[in-house]
């Protein structure tokens, strides 16, 4: 299942855009972050502990199932009176999270993580972005690896000069996407499809913002 | 225009060329001395394009100085800090001043320089690049407009011949040579036993090829590079001979060696060249060559 991969901000950081704002509702969501261990429940109590400690007020706090989701804002009315004392937001949530609430409730926000990518879990507690949505996908000729995702600089016709025993220039405990998708193709017997120079890539498959309507026919 | 580099590589001479670094700053002293020091000796000079992602004064600046001071510079052109709008418009700005040599290059991770948060670009990859060059020779952009003045390029792109696995890194070099590459500097290369291997299957190709020679300066530099430089591969040889070098003689060794392997490529004819990196000691490369019994 692809998850909304994240990671806490630092404490500094988010000291700093707390600053003068003294009443907070912390906010945690059941899903992703729950399962990456940066927005359930027992971080959302950890938030709390460490609020009180350096002086803050926590007017209340709840983990909603999937914040992501329409129905977030029918469950943040039950809680209204605690939310409306406070100042502001603490959202420990992806940003998927945080703006969902921000236009159902149009009350001041922080977002207490980074949100890194879309990713899926691929061994226990470890998680890989593997695709990052292009809209114009390649994989049918990359034996079904992303090089524009796999690859640092996604690079459509294969390996960089950084490439070192099969691991990436930037860190060599990650594979090389085009090692990958070279074995790939070797065992598939189609590495013609590596020898294809690729023309320069369609970058607005979908201009940001992506949208999507299903067609009313 | 063809440009004299090119002239040079269709000669059948043996080819030198040498790297010149532009500055961390508007102060071209150093890299003048060097222009002038080497703009004679050598077939053609490459200026580095933000080298290991440091931001330095531009490679199309160093270009230019060259041009002025009477050389024959090969521009160095990465695809990390360029788009292909960018990249098109500077390859216009360099034909009109008389740079007709073109080095294409993916370029490193910006995670590995002095700007460690910035974005790397890849709007195209080397490969592209060259067939970028390909097409404005034919008078269109690569978004099928008509160009008002079309360039000429000798345009090269470089290879790992060491690389290890070897095989994607030939099939991009294959690549590179079908997109419109006529000349290859390799990377740094010390084993020439493997070299002549590479040549055996490069040979087949209707590309000149440059074999890269860089200059050691230490054994503690050499095993930095093993550890460190991808597809760069110094022997337990090489190093035990300039530890044994006696104290402040590593550099006599490094050039003794530098000079030794040209000669040997040369006399033996594995490569169409040379091309020499002596970064940030430029002003040896004159002795390297003369190690290497080459004259201007
Ligand atoms: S090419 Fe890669 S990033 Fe693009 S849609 Fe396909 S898998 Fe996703
Ligand atoms: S080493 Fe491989 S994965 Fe990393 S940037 Fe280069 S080609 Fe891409």
């Amino acid at each position: 299942m692809i998850r909304s991969i994240t990671k806490p901000k630092s404490k500094e950081e988010i000291d700093t855009l707390l600053k003068g704002l003294n009443r907070i509702f912390i906010i945690g969501c059941g899903t992703c972050v729950t399962l990456t261990r940066t927005g359930g429940a027992p971080e959302v109590a950890a938030m709390k502990e460490a609020l009180l400690e350096s002086g803050k007020l926590v007017t209340g706090h709840v983990v909603v199932p999937v914040a992501c989701d329409n129905l977030t804002s029918e469950i943040l009315n039950e809680e209204m009176e605690k939310i409306e004392q406070a100042d502001v937001l603490l959202i420990m949530t992806c940003a998927f999270g945080v703006q969902t609430v921000s236009s159902q409730l149009k009350r001041m926000v922080v977002p207490a993580l980074d949100t890194l990518f879309i990713g899926k879990e691929t061994a226990y507690g470890q998680f890989n972005e593997i695709c990052t949505q292009c809209g114009t996908c390649i994989i049918g000729e990359t034996g079904g690896i992303c090089p524009v995702t796999n690859c640092h600089k996604g690079l459509v016709n294969g390996p960089c000069g950084g490439t070192n025993q099969g691991k990436c220039e930037i860190d060599n405990n990650k594979d090389c996407a085009w090692t990958l998708i070279y074995n790939r193709l070797t065992e598939l017997g189609r590495l013609d499809s590596m020898r294809k120079l690729q023309g320069p890539r369609n970058f607005l498959g979908e201009p940001t913002p992506g949208k999507y309507q299903i067609s009313k026919s | 225009m063809i440009s004299s580099f090119k002239k040079s590589l269709d000669s059948g001479k043996f080819i030198v060329t040498c790297e010149v670094a532009p500055p961390k700053g508007i102060n071209l002293e150093k890299t003048a001395h060097h222009i002038d020091l080497l703009k004679d000796k050598v077939d053609a000079m490459n200026l580095t394009d933000h080298q290991s992602s440091v931001m330095r004064y531009p490679s199309l600046g160093g270009a230019l100085m060259v041009k002025e001071m009477g050389g024959e510079p090969i521009l160095q052109m990465t695809c990390r800090d360029r788009n292909r709008l960018a990249l098109q418009g500077d390859l216009l700005f360099a034909a009109s001043r008389g740079i007709n040599n073109v080095l294409c290059l993916t370029g490193d991770s910006v995670m590995l320089g002095d700007h460690k948060t910035a974005k790397g670009v890849f709007d195209l990859d080397s490969s592209q690049l060259l067939a970028a060059i390909r097409i404005l020779e034919k008078g269109k952009d690569l978004g099928g407009n008509d160009l008002d003045g079309s360039p000429v390029f000798c345009a090269g792109a470089i290879v790992t011949p060491e690389a290890n696995p070897i095989e994607p890194q030939l099939i991009k070099f294959e690549k590179k040579i079908e997109a419109g590459a006529e000349f290859i500097q390799t990377q740094a290369v010390y084993d020439l036993v493997r070299l002549k291997t590479f040549m055996e299957y490069a040979r087949q190709f209707p590309v000149k090829i440059l074999a890269g020679i860089l200059l050691l300066t230490s054994a503690p530099m050499a095993r930095f590079m093993n550890k460190n430089i991808a597809g760069v591969n110094v022997p337990q040889t090489l190093i035990d001979e300039i530890s044994q070098a006696p104290k402040g003689g590593a550099i006599v060794k490094g050039i003794e060696i530098a000079g030794r392997m040209i000669r040997t490529i040369h006399t033996e004819k594995i490569c169409d060249g040379v091309h020499i990196m002596a970064i940030g000691k430029e002003e040896l490369v004159p002795d390297i060559m003369a190690a290497a019994d080459l004259t201007s």
